[in-house]
């Protein structure tokens, strides 16, 4: 049917089409690229002008500096402390909040209850308290429990928010799963709970996996209240460790980069090994309501 | 047979009646699932909600620990202080436009973004790959990152332009450079989430729709506006659901970037509660501006959760 010169045309608008997608996603990922470069560059190159591009050499100096590992040096961060907290907060609050989110994403999924819509909109206002909003407040009544500067206080906090989003993630999942299998486990003599640990939780391993890393993620990066309730290197973690660094009179730039992609690390990983859960988490609820 | 089957009809129902879980068992079940997260999100989001509303209404400064005394006559002074303070309205009205040129703007390209993946014919994965980038940097990193290259003397942005023979402006201090310093770096942070759950839904459209309006004979425009875009309703609900609980994260970028200054000609209403509260120590103060703000958040997020819920309905 078609003439040649018609599909001549379709094939230059597809290329067109292609050639600004292309453009558009490389300019988009280019900041990110520069800052990931620097990391590596040697000092000279850094803010050279005009901008060197490619570096002409590659050099881990930005890291052996950061870690303290060159003599005669100064510019010295805590930076093992900073990645120590900051594993301990986000690993310890993401297992708990994602265990107490997906009972609750379940009863909100499952069961029928007084006051389901308004308390399942009460969790989720919860989350979109701006955290800066509860950073006095907290810090004056952790200053009574003794958990400022405390990585566990600092968890602690962690899962309260992340609960929402948890519980939120996890009804979608828990909606997806067929409500006849858990009726069927009742059946069979079934406990609501039985029914829940051998039925509905195992079917929803891809969800846990989704809330883990948007809980760890959100716990990694959080960074309103972890600078007013840490205030010291034994509890900093990487977000308010980097603003410390931003604060100096001169800032050295490219060990800010180097910084940068040592807290990018865990995100990489993640988002490199999840790419397809990932969105089918998020629109897990659209597709089926 | 046919009396049999009548007969044991309803006692094998009784039988698996009787092995349900007992019925006050089922009712406390959910309570039970729901209590942990509630005792959690009462701690650490209710306690500090309710006490900083009854500090609003003092004149608290951290400092002066006696001020801190709840008397009726003056009660509301800090509410009215702060419509009295020209700062407030400044950064109420950088924060509406902020809010309404991002998350408008983060929409319409996500949405046009979307389209253009979906018809890519080379390299698709390599394109999403490359879409996820920003989503691996935290709001602190993409607040140094852009006010490194927005930087006066050493930034990327004044270097580029200086090779062009270009003079460059100070991007961070000049007066409405600095807000749109603050959109873009915010727009670059949350392009890809957007564009994600829109590409997700645009790839779920039935593709028959598609079919049967090209046998109709519809523009690729009609195509788009009567068919992808009334489908795509729950997933741009979605994206801005998800979007809207992260609007405070404005906070990370601008605290690091300009940190509100210089003079306020940055300043967002959640900067300001923390050079209120923190910075000045007005706590009472401090915690009527966060009172405000989390209002703001409140009618936000309850309207946007009325869309999400009317457009799964329809669905």
């Amino acid at each position: 049917m078609f003439t040649s010169s018609v599909r001549a045309h379709r094939r230059l608008n597809q290329n067109c089409l292609n050639g600004l997608a292309w453009l558009i996603l490389v300019l988009l990922a280019l900041p990110a690229a520069w800052i990931i470069l620097t990391a590596f560059r040697p000092a000279t190159e850094v803010n050279a002008s005009p901008p060197i591009w490619i570096p002409r050499e590659i050099t881990l100096d930005a890291f052996t500096t950061m870690f303290g590992l060159n003599p005669g040096v100064q510019a010295r961060v805590a930076v093992e402390s900073y990645m120590a907290n900051s594993i301990f907060c986000a690993v310890f609050s993401t297992i708990v909040s994602v265990a107490v989110g997906t009972l609750a994403g379940y009863a909100f999924a499952r069961f029928h209850f007084r006051l389901h819509t308004a308390s399942f909109l009460a969790l989720m206002f919860s989350r979109s308290v701006p955290g800066i909003a509860l950073s006095l407040p907290l810090f004056l009544l952790f200053t009574r429990l003794g958990l400022v500067n405390n990585v566990f206080g600092l968890s602690f906090v962690y899962i309260a928010i992340n609960i929402p989003f948890t519980v939120w993630l996890m009804d979608g999942f828990f909606r997806q799963i067929p409500r006849d299998l858990t009726e069927a486990a009742y059946i069979d003599g079934c406990s609501n709970w039985a029914a829940f640990w051998r039925v509905d939780l195992p079917l929803a391993g891809p969800g846990l996996g989704a809330s883990g890393i948007f809980a760890f993620l959100a716990a990694w990066n959080e960074f309103q209240l972890a600078s007013i309730l840490t205030r010291s290197n034994d509890a900093r973690t990487f977000p308010p460790g980097l603003y410390a660094f931003t604060q100096q009179f001169t800032v050295d730039w490219r060990g800010m980069c180097a910084m940068s992609v040592l807290m990018m690390i865990p995100a990489i990983v993640f988002v490199i090994l999840t790419q397809r859960n990932l969105v089918r988490g998020l629109t897990f609820g659209a597709v089926k309501g | 047979m046919a009396t049999n089957a009548s007969v044991n009809l309803p006692s094998s129902a009784a039988a698996r009646r009787s092995r349900r879980p007992a019925p006050g068992a089922g009712r406390w079940f959910p309570l039970f699932l729901i209590l942990p997260s509630f005792i959690f999100i009462l701690i650490v989001i209710g306690f500090p909600l309710i006490y900083s509303l009854y500090v609003s209404f003092t004149p608290y400064e951290l400092l002066k620990p006696k001020s801190l005394n709840f008397e009726l006559s003056t009660a509301l002074n800090n509410y009215q202080t702060l419509l009295n303070d020209p700062v407030f309205w400044k950064a109420l009205l950088n924060t509406v436009i902020f809010l309404t040129i991002t998350v408008n703007l983060e929409y319409v390209l996500a949405l046009a973004l979307s389209q253009l993946l979906a018809r890519v014919s080379f390299g698709q994965s390599i394109l999403r790959t490359l879409l996820m980038i920003p989503m691996m940097f935290a709001p602190v990193l993409v607040g140094f990152q852009f006010r490194w290259f927005f930087n006066e003397n050493l930034g990327l942005v004044n270097n580029i332009l200086g090779v062009f023979g270009l003079t460059g402006h100070a991007w961070l201090v000049e007066e409405p450079y600095g807000l749109f310093s603050i959109i873009l770096a915010t727009i670059w942070m949350n392009l890809p989430v957007m564009t994600i759950i829109l590409l997700a839904g645009t790839l779920s459209l039935p593709f028959e729709l598609y079919e049967a309006a090209d046998v109709d004979g519809a523009s690729a425009w009609q195509k788009f506006r009567k068919i992808t875009l009334p489908l795509l309703a729950p997933f741009t609900y979605i994206a801005l659901t998800l979007r809207s609980l992260d609007v405070s994260r404005a906070f990370d970028i601008v605290r690091i970037m300009t940190g509100g200054g210089p003079g306020n000609r940055t300043e967002l209403i959640w900067t300001y509660v923390a050079r209120l509260s923190i910075d000045s120590t007005k706590f009472g103060l401090g915690s009527a501006m966060s009172w405000i703000t989390v209002i703001m958040s409140l009618g936000f997020t309850v309207y946007l959760f009325r869309q999400l819920v009317k457009s799964r309905i329809v669905k």
